[in-house]
């Protein structure tokens, strides 16, 4: 089963595509009937995946000695594309993560989505995204990867644009598309050159080709590709500039928030980075603006969430932090701490995005935290499970975020001490925010409004989410994962007992701080937004970088739009119509040449036999000469 | 005497002859849909028992080389055994409706007999034999419909013009016994005598022939005539088996008996190429009739097969297989929702298709994805097809060529994509559509196919490969 598992490992997104396609065409109708279908090919392909990942740690592959299947998918002339599976620890990792969080998100949807008119469209979505997502895990080269990575960016776009009656939400989806797509543009191009440098995109015999060639031409060539292909990153894991769809993106249902703007797509940024790190690691100064973006980035959406007030906005810049904080490993040289983070961010994000929604619904869609309170006795799962998340996001120990983010802190501080001290802000940063979040929502004045009931299929989701956010970090630790997920020699779990301490203080001096401030208001909030003044304002607008871009779009874009609208009407389509008026004339000219006289067509018939034989004639003389003569009439 | 070589003739033949049997025995209550379903058994029986007929090594002649059995003649009959097959599906409910319909899957069976005899002709007498079988039966297939004026003017129009062609063919052949003393294609290709001008003007001759089959402008008077007037599965078969199979045996001609002349014929073919994808296209634009823009865009497909011919090598004719085998496709997807719409609305105009996708989203998703791939848009199999016969053409420095058929192929996109807005957007008063469960087995088929073979082409690539690789040795 398990040899089954990794030889076919392809069957494990195939199952989701297949619920996608049965949901999308027929069963549309029956929501129970397409729940059923998606939450079966989740749990199919999650068992597939266990398998699978207990093949990988049985069968000794290891990142160096990975499990290839390869099958060509079109030749043509000069042109020879392939489409395989690359399993090894890191890829297995990622199916695991998915193909787990999209089970337990589809599992709550069915509670969450319940009595929605587009049921079965929900989960048609939510089919293909998982399929593309772990289609994008298994990718063995750049090509393949990059188709997967448009089918999640489309996905994301149809889920985002989910209520698309209300214009919010198809706004969002439209931001959300287009900022990503100029990421895209750069992936595309970079992997364009990859092939035009190196006549292969597969990552393996990119793997193997490379030091050769740093080693003859330098890294001048693969510097440039290097960006380009980061932008791809940029684009799909909210980093600074390119963050700005992703807070949008929460007018989606909150499932969708929490499967692909929290644990699942975001990430794919991160993955592609881990996935060619052998391409990024050999070029020192690409891994060095990585790690200052990532750090900027993580720096930047901790100070935005601090002063917001919507719930899943909160958690959205949350993301954009947390996000930065693994390109920022990723850029101190520690894959491992990265896709530990990765690994145990997924969960609890997800979890605490999953809790949001919970809130949300109990509320009636309430949006606003400042609006809820004393939520603790009303609904004490939620309650319970979203301290969990709280707590494992500020990185309490024994939480998970405890274990990733100290290692992420400790491979900072042997490399760029700057890096790392932004790090530990940031992380002070975070536990305050979170704790904000959770005090105002759950603690202080009781509302009296009536809450909805929240069903066992949400709740369970959320108990065994908040059961992972509290291994995972700690599994992780035991078994060794720097082991299995790393890049060049494994990298052996320690514990830097300052760090520790040091990351282990700091959020319950954040906590204690937002006790003080919201739950037993001894410093009132708004006297201290209004002490901060402009820092404040800045952060409440979000850097003012939306409005910037509005003027720059009404500028630049709008500016070149005129131009080219003129160009377009009174130029291009001019001639454009005269040219289409000429085909559409010689159309009917041809058409009124058919008469339906047969003994036209019969003419027309015996001049194309005397064409035929002119021209064989002509050819015949020009060819032959006059030399040849001989025998000829 | 190896028999077994034409044992996919002969099958078919005597199943042919048995149906009339059959019929007399039958008694006169039952539909004769049995019929119909016995032929399907043993047809698709007969194209699967072909995958197991491939060879690798030496491939056998019959009679004294004039009937030739290589994997290129295995892989044509198997397209015709499955445009057949798709046609019969499709018209089980339209075969209810005559008059005489044992003879008509007799009609049938023989033309496509006739077919598959010239997939596998290496002789010019082979050749006509089964030319004449395959068009003879035609003639009698479109004038079917007796009670309905059109069918019996598109018979009487294509015998006509199909008689003459037959004629110019015949003093072509005779012209090339006369120089090269014999009928037999590989006589002919080691013959110096071929380089004459009498040859050669033989040689244009039947290529003249050949192209009236292919409906080539201007040889193509007859077609949009003849297919808006007869039977729609004939049509159907016309535009898929008939062309299909003056493709096969007009390649075989030009590759295996005019091969030392192909000097000549090869710029000549590209204008023609040229001039049929643009006069095709260009054409179909204005048309009001679904079935004569499909007779159009069939030209255009023509002139996109040639473009491969053109390439003369093992890339083109790879694509020309690869085509003409997903052309056959997205033609029995759209015939087949014409039969349904032509049942219910009694018309195949443009209007006559709106609001299809109310109706029946099945039959519009099915017309839309064959369109789209007779246009060749990503991610149908039309695209691979394109994709592999431009690509030919320019490594064989046709750039010109590919150039027009991007052109064209743009072009194209308009009236295809007319037909999808009319489905999509206008709503005109929906009709209850019902489809039977061997039309919609067909539909399945072809839809299924087309995307299959867009999204991963590598099976059917595989296959025109080994036909094509044995073909040119």
């Amino acid at each position: 089963m398990e040899y089954f598992a990794l030889t076919n490992a392809w069957l494990i997104p195939l199952m989701p595509a297949i619920a996608f396609v049965l949901i999308g065409l027929f069963f549309k109708r029956w929501s129970a009937l397409s729940a059923c279908i998606a939450v079966f090919a989740s749990a199919v392909s999650f068992i597939l995946a266990i398998f699978a990942a207990i093949a990988v740690i049985g069968s000794g592959i290891s990142v160096d000695a990975p499990f290839v299947g390869h099958v060509i998918w079109a030749e043509a002339a000069g042109l020879h594309f392939e489409m395989g599976m690359l399993i090894d620890p890191l890829s297995v990792m990622m199916l695991f993560v998915v193909s787990l969080v999209s089970l337990l998100v589809q599992i709550y949807s069915i509670g969450y989505m319940r009595g929605d008119k587009s049921f079965g469209r929900f989960f048609a979505y939510i089919s293909l995204f998982s399929a593309s997502m772990l289609g994008l895990n298994i990718s063995a080269n750049f090509l393949q990867m990059y188709i997967f990575w448009e089918l999640v960016g489309l996905c994301s776009y149809l889920l985002i644009g989910f209520y698309y009656q209300r214009i919010a939400a198809r706004e969002a989806a439209k931001k959300a598309f287009i900022t990503t797509r100029i990421g895209d543009f750069g992936l595309l191009i970079g992997i364009l050159l990859l092939q035009t440098v190196f006549g292969t995109v597969d990552f393996l015999e990119l793997r193997q080709l490379l030091p050769s060639y740093i080693a003859s031409y330098g890294t001048g060539t693969l510097t440039i590709i290097g960006i380009l292909l980061f932008i791809g990153p940029i684009g799909k894991s909210g980093q600074f500039p390119l963050h700005v769809w992703l807070p949008d993106a929460m007018e989606g249902p909150a499932p969708v928030s929490a499967l692909i703007h929290a644990a699942t797509m975001v990430v794919a940024g991160v993955y592609l980075v881990a996935r060619a790190y052998f391409l990024f690691a050999s070029v020192p100064a690409l891994l060095e603006f990585i790690a200052w973006l990532g750090a900027f980035t993580a720096f930047f959406g901790a100070s935005i969430a601090i002063s917001q007030r919507e719930i899943k906005r909160i958690l959205a810049y949350s993301t954009i932090s947390q996000l930065g904080y693994m390109m920022l490993a990723l850029g101190v040289g520690s894959l491992t701490a990265s896709l530990f983070h990765l690994f145990t961010h997924a969960f609890f994000k997800a979890l605490l995005f999953l809790c949001a929604g919970a809130v949300m619904h109990a509320m009636n869609d309430e949006a606003d935290i400042f609006k809820m309170g004393g939520l603790r006795k009303k609904i004490p799962i939620v309650f319970i499970t979203m301290t969990i998340g709280v707590l494992a996001i500020s990185g309490v120990p024994p939480f998970a975020g405890f274990f990733s983010k100290d290692e992420i802190l400790s491979a900072a501080l042997s490399v760029n001490t700057p890096i790392y001290i932004i790090a530990v802000i940031t992380a002070f940063m975070t536990a305050f925010y979170m704790a904000r979040l959770l005090f105002v929502v759950f603690f202080g004045e009781k509302t009296n409004m009536r809450l909805h009931h929240i069903s066992c299929f949400m709740q369970i989701p959320l108990v065994l989410l908040a059961v992972l956010s509290l291994v995972s970090g700690l599994g992780g630790y035991i078994y060794d994962f720097g082991y299995w997920i790393r890049f060049g020699a494994p990298q052996p779990e320690h514990m830097d007992i300052s760090i520790a301490v040091l990351s282990a203080v700091l959020p319950l001096l954040a906590f204690i701080l937002a006790w003080n401030i919201y739950v037993r208001k001894k410093w009132s909030a708004d006297c201290i937004a209004a002490r901060m003044g402009v820092l404040y304002t800045i952060s409440f607008h979000k850097y003012y970088i939306d409005e910037f871009y509005a003027v720059l779009c009404r500028f630049f874009i709008d500016g070149i739009g005129r131009v080219m609208y003129f160009i377009d009407i009174y130029i291009i389509g001019g001639i454009i119509n005269v040219i289409s008026g000429l085909v559409l004339f010689s159309s009917t000219l041809l058409g009124k040449i058919q008469t339906g006289q047969t003994q036209r067509y019969a003419a027309a018939f015996l001049c194309g036999v005397i064409i035929l034989l002119l021209c064989g004639i002509l050819y015949f003389n020009k060819i032959s000469g006059i030399t040849a003569g001989g025998g000829v009439l | 005497m190896n028999l077994y070589v034409i044992y996919p003739e002969i099958t078919v033949s005597i199943l042919a002859l048995l149906l009339t049997v059959f019929d007399l025995l039958l008694p006169s209550r039952e539909t004769r849909r049995s019929l119909g379903y016995t032929a399907l058994l043993v047809l698709s029986v007969l194209a699967a028992s072909l995958f197991w007929q491939y060879h690798i090594t030496a491939s056998p002649y019959f009679y004294q080389n004039m009937f030739y059995y290589d994997n290129y003649a295995i892989f044509f009959k198997q397209l015709f055994l499955l445009a057949v097959i798709l046609t019969i599906l499709f018209s089980l409910r339209y075969t209810e409706s005559i008059k005489y319909k044992s003879e008509f899957y007799s009609m049938l069976l023989f033309a496509l007999a006739g077919m598959m005899i010239l997939a596998s002709a290496n002789d010019f007498l082979t050749m006509f034999i089964g030319l004449e079988l395959m068009t003879i039966s035609f003639y009698a297939l479109t004038g079917f419909s007796m009670n309905d004026k059109k069918s019996s003017e598109a018979a009487i129009k294509y015998l006509i013009i199909g008689s003459l062609s037959t004629a110019v063919m015949l003093y072509g052949i005779s012209l090339i016994y006369g120089t090269a003393h014999s009928f037999s294609f590989s006589a002919i290709n080691g013959n110096p005598d071929i380089f004459s001008l009498l040859s050669i003007a033989g040689m244009m001759m039947i290529i003249s022939a050949m192209f009236f089959k292919m409906s080539v402008i201007p040889f193509h008077m007859w077609s949009p005539d003849t297919y808006e007037g007869a039977p729609t599965p004939v049509t159907a078969l016309l535009a898929m088996g008939s062309k299909a199979a003056a493709i096969s045996v007009f390649m075989r001609i030009l590759f295996a008996a005019f091969w030392p002349a192909a000097d000549y014929f090869l710029p000549i073919l590209s204008v023609f190429a040229a001039v049929c994808m643009i006069g095709g296209n260009i054409a179909a634009m204005r048309q009001k009739n679904i079935k004569r823009m499909l007779a159009y865009s069939s030209i255009a497909q023509a002139g996109y097969m040639l473009v491969g011919i053109c390439a003369a090598s093992l890339q083109g004719i790879k694509g020309v297989l690869f085509y003409a085998f997903l052309y056959i496709l997205a033609n029995a997807g759209a015939f087949a929702v014409l039969t349904v719409v032509e049942f219910y609305k009694k018309g195949t105009n443009y209007d006559d298709f709106a609001g299809l996708s109310q109706s029946s989203p099945l039959l519009a998703m099915v017309m839309a994805v064959s369109l789209l791939s007779m246009a060749g848009i990503p991610p149908t199999a039309g695209f691979a097809g394109k994709l592999y016969l431009f690509m030919a053409a320019v490594e064989h420095g046709y750039l010109w060529l590919a150039f027009v058929g991007f052109i064209m192929s743009m072009l194209s996109v308009y009236y295809y994509l007319k037909v999808v807005r009319v489905m999509y957007s206008d709503i005109l008063d929906p009709v209850n559509i019902n489809i039977s469960s061997s039309l919609r087995t067909a539909i399945l088929i072809s839809m299924t196919a087309t995307v299959l073979f867009g999204i991963w082409p590598q099976y059917l690539s595989v296959l025109t490969n080994l036909a094509a690789v044995t073909f040119l040795k």
